[in-house]
């Protein structure tokens, strides 16, 4: 049993999500009602889409740290388009925030292409200069509710068929994200750039294409993810989001996307992150200490990093066993 | 290059006084601010000038650098240095840094007074702080009891656990509990001044206490949003959000209804009292310990052992005159 818990990840982290879900009920028994459940897929659906775009860049062996600046960044330009001319469709604006999203995802992705920078170093530059731009934007100013269109406010909370937009639009980009990592050249080219790059090359994989396409893929989510957080808590300023960066690749290290790229699966990263956002809109309402709350948080992270990392090397020495047998 | 500037800005100030040479016998108050063109600062300016027409013979100098930086700063007050102006009133970008500056203007007999951004005691006569703890912590339990006469349940929601600023308000506000009678603060929770966090406390909150009648949030970011999370969950007339925060940030839920009040200083009164104070100071008036110095109309203000003062209660914003002050700051 133990077993198979470990080899299957995903099966191994519905597990801890339902244990989780146990303790929290025994403490706050309304959490488990299924309008609660829906109020926290829809809290977390936002980090499920960042890390789904994460996933496809760990998975290349790179890394995005500048995902929630450039969310900062997209919702603060929609933001400020929407406050000077709310006549703008709102589904333009979404259009606007993932191609401006795409677009400073693309600039990661060509300096680590061509300029082959490593990739921590990049966006790490470009965390930076994205939160600058917003405040060059800006002026530090915020825009606020009052600035905002109703439309461009209503679009995430509108209901459909008894789930917010925001919820539906995480299970489109699930639905998306899973059909190209599992049906596509290209998802096929995700998990052999990060599996060997050496490799991938022989078999004509374009390395440096394959990250610059998995950066534009991220990016296009931060920035889709930029108009649907301001328009969420509507209110966009410098710091939005600030951070977040840490908990999406968190939800991607518990779902079990491998650092050293290659492994990972589009229900580890969804998984991850519900793992996440159970924690997160758990702890207000168990009513434990704030600092105690951090504590949790860090604990479990590494807990689950643990898991993964003790399946990832069992995983390893298997591999090299049958070699050395052959 | 520097002194090039300084001339320019001499001449600048000069001139502009030459315009009002006919009023030659003026009491002179300049009222340097952080930077020109902030909203903030434009109201406290506002003030001032109702001080000046009120008080007749006064003529205020509203200045500063076009960036916050002390070096502008001090600049500006070498000018008005040079300008022979009666009193200086600075919010100062660096509490050490414009010291030596304003020593001198107080060696030339002017009278200096910090307002709103203090600096250190020996470059300065006095300070005029916006509130004070007790009188924001106070005010921030009041605005919530005045919108329940037969009290409920209240919780704060705050910045971080270990921020400073918060804790001591709600230390003080904590002490004024027993004088509103029915009022139960049942949580406090920390909201790290983050949108999405403060967002997810206020829900743990709606959730945790049903019977919650107010968030008190005493953030600008955490007011902000829990009025959002009230509002997305369908609480707004059950729950009232109220706080500190900034007009131009609550405008549009005050107008949704789930903030009835809430309260921040305001500007325009700390313009009016730093001149006001300025003004006293040149009448005679002695900056010691204990004293007190009249501040027109807001009253007057008692001076602590440092020098320094609170000028009133946070200045309460609401449906009526929220949408005014939102385009000031």
């Amino acid at each position: 049993m133990m077993k198979i818990l470990m080899k299957n990840r995903e099966l191994l982290l519905v597990v801890a999500i339902a244990a989780l879900l146990v303790l929290i009920t025994l403490r706050f028994p309304a959490f488990i009602e299924p309008a609660n459940l829906a109020r926290v897929y829809n809290d977390t659906s936002i980090l499920i889409i960042l890390a789904l775009g994460q996933m496809a860049v760990i998975m290349t062996r790179c890394i995005d740290l500048s995902m929630a600046a450039n969310l900062a960044l997209c919702g603060m330009v929609v933001a400020m388009i929407n406050s000077v001319a709310p006549g703008v469709p709102v589904p333009a604006l979404v259009l606007l925030a993932l191609l401006l999203g795409a677009f400073l995802g693309s600039i990661n992705g060509l300096l680590i292409w061509k300029l082959e920078i490593p990739p921590i170093v990049v966006t790490l530059g470009t965390l930076t200069i994205y939160r600058g731009t917003i405040f060059l934007l800006s002026g530090g100013a915020w825009i606020n509710a009052h600035q905002m269109s109703d439309a461009f406010k209503a679009l995430p909370r509108a209901t459909l068929a008894g789930l917010p937009v925001l919820s539906w639009l995480s299970v489109l980009m699930i639905a998306l994200i899973y059909i190209v990592m599992t049906r596509t050249p290209l998802g096929r080219a995700f998990h052999a750039v990060g599996g060997n790059p050496h490799a991938a090359v022989y078999t004509g994989i374009d390395v440096g294409r394959t990250r610059f396409a998995a950066y534009c893929l991220s990016g296009a989510l931060a920035g889709l993810s930029g108009y649907l957080w301001v328009s969420r808590y509507a209110v966009a300023y410098v710091d939005i989001a600030n951070g977040f960066e840490l908990d999406i690749i968190a939800a991607c290290v518990i779902g079990g996307i491998s650092i050293a790229g290659g492994i990972g699966s589009v229900p580890g990263a969804v998984l991850g992150a519900l793992f996440l956002g159970v924690i997160k809109n758990a702890l207000p309402v168990i009513n434990i200490s704030p600092f105690a709350q951090m504590a949790i948080s860090g604990t479990v992270i590494i807990i689950a990093v643990a898991v993964n990392a003790r399946a990832e090397k069992r995983k390893g020495r298997v591999i090299l066993k049958k070699a050395e047998a052959h | 290059m520097k002194l090039a500037k300084t001339l320019m800005m001499t001449a600048a100030v000069s001139l502009a006084l030459m315009a009002n040479a006919a009023h030659a016998e003026n009491k002179k108050i300049a009222l340097v601010v952080k930077a020109l063109g902030i909203g903030f600062f434009e109201a406290a300016n506002k003030g001032a000038q109702e001080a000046a027409k009120e008080l007749g013979d006064v003529e205020v100098i509203y200045t500063g650098p076009t960036t916050t930086t002390a070096e502008g700063q001090i600049e500006v007050i070498n000018s008005l240095i040079a300008q022979k102006v009666d009193a200086i009133a600075v919010s100062a970008n660096d509490t050490d840094a414009l010291v030596p500056a304003l020593k001198k203007a107080m060696d030339r007999g002017i009278k200096v007074i910090s307002w709103d951004s203090g600096v250190a005691k020996d470059g300065r006569l006095m300070h005029l702080n916006p509130s004070s703890s007790p009188l924001i912590g106070n005010m921030i339990i009041k605005l919530a009891a005045d919108n329940l006469p037969d009290g409920g349940d209240v919780a704060v929601l705050s910045a971080t656990a270990t921020s400073t600023n918060q804790n001591v308000w709600i230390e003080e506000m904590k002490k004024v509990q027993g004088n509103y009678k029915g009022i139960n603060v049942v949580a406090t929770v920390y909201g790290d001044d983050l949108a999405d966090k403060s967002y997810r406390e206020t829900q743990g909150l709606i959730q945790s206490y049903p019977n919650l009648k107010a968030i008190i949030a005493p953030t600008s970011v955490g007011i902000v949003a829990a009025a959002q999370a009230v509002e997305d969950a369908g609480k707004v007339g059950q729950i009232n959000v109220t706080g500190l925060g900034l007009p131009s940030e609550m405008a549009g839920h005050v107008k949704a209804g789930s903030s009835k009040s809430f309260a921040i200083w305001n500007p325009i009164d700390l313009g009016y009292s730093a001149t006001m104070i300025a003004y006293d100071l040149i009448g005679g008036a002695e900056a010691k310990p204990g004293a007190e110095l009249k501040m027109g109309r807001m009253g007057s203000v008692k001076l602590d052992d440092n020098n320094e003062g609170a000028m009133a209660d946070p200045f309460v914003y609401d449906a009526s005159n929220v949408e005014e002050f939102a385009k000031i700051f």
